[in-house]
């Protein structure tokens, strides 16, 4: 089969955007007019239906800013702020990169750690993954504000107690990937190690391994956006000062929705491109180990 | 071959039984064989017989639960420790991270080789069954034959003197598997091995076999040892002799007798 040319690739993915940005216009006339209304019955002005839509769409303060208002907002705090003023965007984003990876970071090796020892040990089996899927029940919410209190207390804080919430959603989904990862390999090919009368390690190294690096990845890929959901997390109850977090729950408690928008589009951009680098190295790696090219 | 054959794996009164929650399967009952060294042993019958569980008794993969059964003068499990066969499976089980040498080098590595030795063994049995130039290609860039053909490779590669193959052609199309018959034929008489050969395939056994196993189920049980009288060099023509169709008639005989076309 012939692969996919980039437009043809691109252009279904730029209808939906078309199609969501159109909504998202007409909702915010319909969601911007009573107010609207309202202030310009105060000033006693009436104007055109096409001046009334404009103006539904440049509140400073809108209920549901138009797409032009946040893009605008974006651009300025991305482009045209010292990368080092509390206003820019790419100053709160690289906040919260920095303990997105180092959660990440940890969580995935700590991931991989308790793959290998409930792969290998039958009593961790029994008696951890219960506990691991438990984990994942806690409301992350409720957890984080006592962990950076609590480690606050010990003297903890900064980078540290928000790269661990980040560490705690991500050593999920690559324990459970690479405990399937781990035991992916079919009976024939153990039982061919075995007429070898290959070592327990030689069998984790030469077969375990390699075959659970598909799965590596998959989950690698959902444990990075989990990640970064725990960073914003921990930023949001503990009265972080910087961070994509941070900035959102600034601007709600000032009611500048545009910033809040702005904020989830930074951190929606930050999600694409960590999931994006993620599946390169994949891609790389697949290769690399004799994948066929889809 | 040696003028004194010495057996390569005896077997007396073996018997296995799987114990599952429908009650014993009684896999293989009191089967005694002898196979001699630069033999060429084929297994056949239908399925349930027990020739994969044989085959995988000398392998060490199953443990039989009675009788005896000596492989190079060894318990199987001392045999497998001294890494004294070579197993062919039904499926090639290539290793689809490792290009095709580095497959045939994967036993090599795990019994320590040197890295000169193994390029030596590769470069010898890729030209044993003819896939030189094809080291560096990954197992899906192969056919299924050449596929089968490179785990036969791996089977060939370190120094043991019995290949076990257990239906290694089965998935194969008719015409792969006359070419790689006859290609078998030729490596077997090359290296002088001892082989195993688990088929359900009438022509293939009678073509490839110094003995034929006749086997059949319920319980897995020898039904009959039949010697070929075939010479040892047989073009694929020889397929069309009188001689062989009657070897080939007393296999289906024995089947028949087996009960094995029941049901």
């Amino acid at each position: 089969m012939k692969p996919d040319s980039l437009a043809q690739r691109i252009i279904p993915v730029l209808t939906i955007l078309i199609a969501i940005v159109a909504i998202w216009y007409v909702a915010a006339y319909f969601m911007n007019a009573p107010f609207q209304r309202d202030l310009d019955r105060r000033a006693g002005v009436t104007s055109s239906t096409m001046e009334f839509i404009g103006k539904t769409m440049a509140q400073p303060k809108p209920i549901l800013p138009a797409p032009h208002q946040v893009v605008s907002n974006v651009f300025e705090n991305t482009f045209l702020r010292s990368v080092t003023s509390n206003r820019s965007l790419v100053y709160h984003a690289w906040v919260t990169l920095s303990s997105t990876v180092l959660g990440f970071t940890m969580g995935t090796l700590t991931g991989i750690l308790i793959a290998v020892g409930i792969v290998h040990l039958k009593a961790l089996d029994r008696s951890l993954m219960p506990w691991i899927i438990a984990s994942q029940t806690v409301p992350i919410l409720a957890v984080a504000p006592m962990v950076i209190v609590v480690l606050g207390a010990i003297n903890i804080t900064g980078l540290l107690p928000k790269a661990l919430i980040s560490t705690y959603l991500s050593f999920f989904p690559v324990a459970v990937g690479m405990v399937k990862g781990l035991r992916s390999p079919e009976i024939i090919q153990l039982d061919l190690m075995r007429t070898y009368y290959a070592s327990g390690t030689q069998t984790f190294w030469k077969l375990r391994v390699p075959a659970s690096i598909p799965f590596l990845f998959t989950s690698m890929k959902v444990a990075i956006a989990a990640s970064l959901v725990g960073a914003i997390v921990g930023e949001l109850p503990t009265g972080a000062v910087a961070g994509i977090g941070s900035k959102l729950l600034a601007a709600a408690y000032y009611s500048q929705t545009i910033d809040i928008w702005a904020a989830l589009i930074a951190g929606s951009v930050l999600a694409a491109l960590l999931v994006t680098i993620v599946g390169i190295i994949a891609r790389i790696v697949d290769r690399s180990m004799g994948g066929r090219p889809a | 071959m040696n003028n004194a054959p010495s057996s390569v794996v005896s077997a007396s009164k073996l018997g296995l039984t799987f114990e599952t929650s429908d009650g014993p399967v009684h896999a293989l009952s009191n089967v005694d064989l002898t196979v001699n060294r630069g033999d060429f042993v084929s297994f056949i019958g239908p399925s349930g017989c027990g020739k994969t569980t044989f085959l995988r008794v000398i392998a060490d993969l199953e443990k039989a639960t009675a009788g005896e059964i000596t492989v190079n003068g060894m318990t199987p499990e001392e045999a497998r420790k001294s890494r004294s066969y070579g197993y062919v499976f039904q499926a090639p089980a290539l290793y689809p991270w490792r290009t095709i040498e580095k497959n045939i080098a994967l036993p090599l590595e795990i019994m320590g080789y040197s890295a000169a030795d193994r390029k030596a063994r590769i470069e010898r049995t890729l030209d044993l069954v003819n896939l030189s130039g094809f080291g560096k290609k990954y197992p899906w860039q192969l056919s299924g034959g050449m596929q089968q053909r490179a785990s036969i490779a791996r089977a060939l590669a370190f120094d043991a003197d019995l290949l076990l193959m257990d239906e290694p052609f089965g998935a194969l199309d008719e015409i792969v598997r006359d070419h790689l018959n006859e290609q078998l034929l030729k490596l077997w008489a090359r290296t002088e091995k001892t082989i195993c050969f688990v088929t359900h395939s009438i022509p293939e056994a009678v073509y490839l076999s110094t003995r034929i196993v006749v086997m059949s189920p319920r319980p897995g049980r020898v039904t009959d040892v039949i010697e070929s009288t075939l010479p040892k060099g047989r073009p694929l023509e020889i397929r069309e002799t009188p001689e062989f169709l009657e070897i080939a008639h007393r296999v289906r005989e024995g089947l028949r007798a087996g009960h094995s076309y029941e049901e």
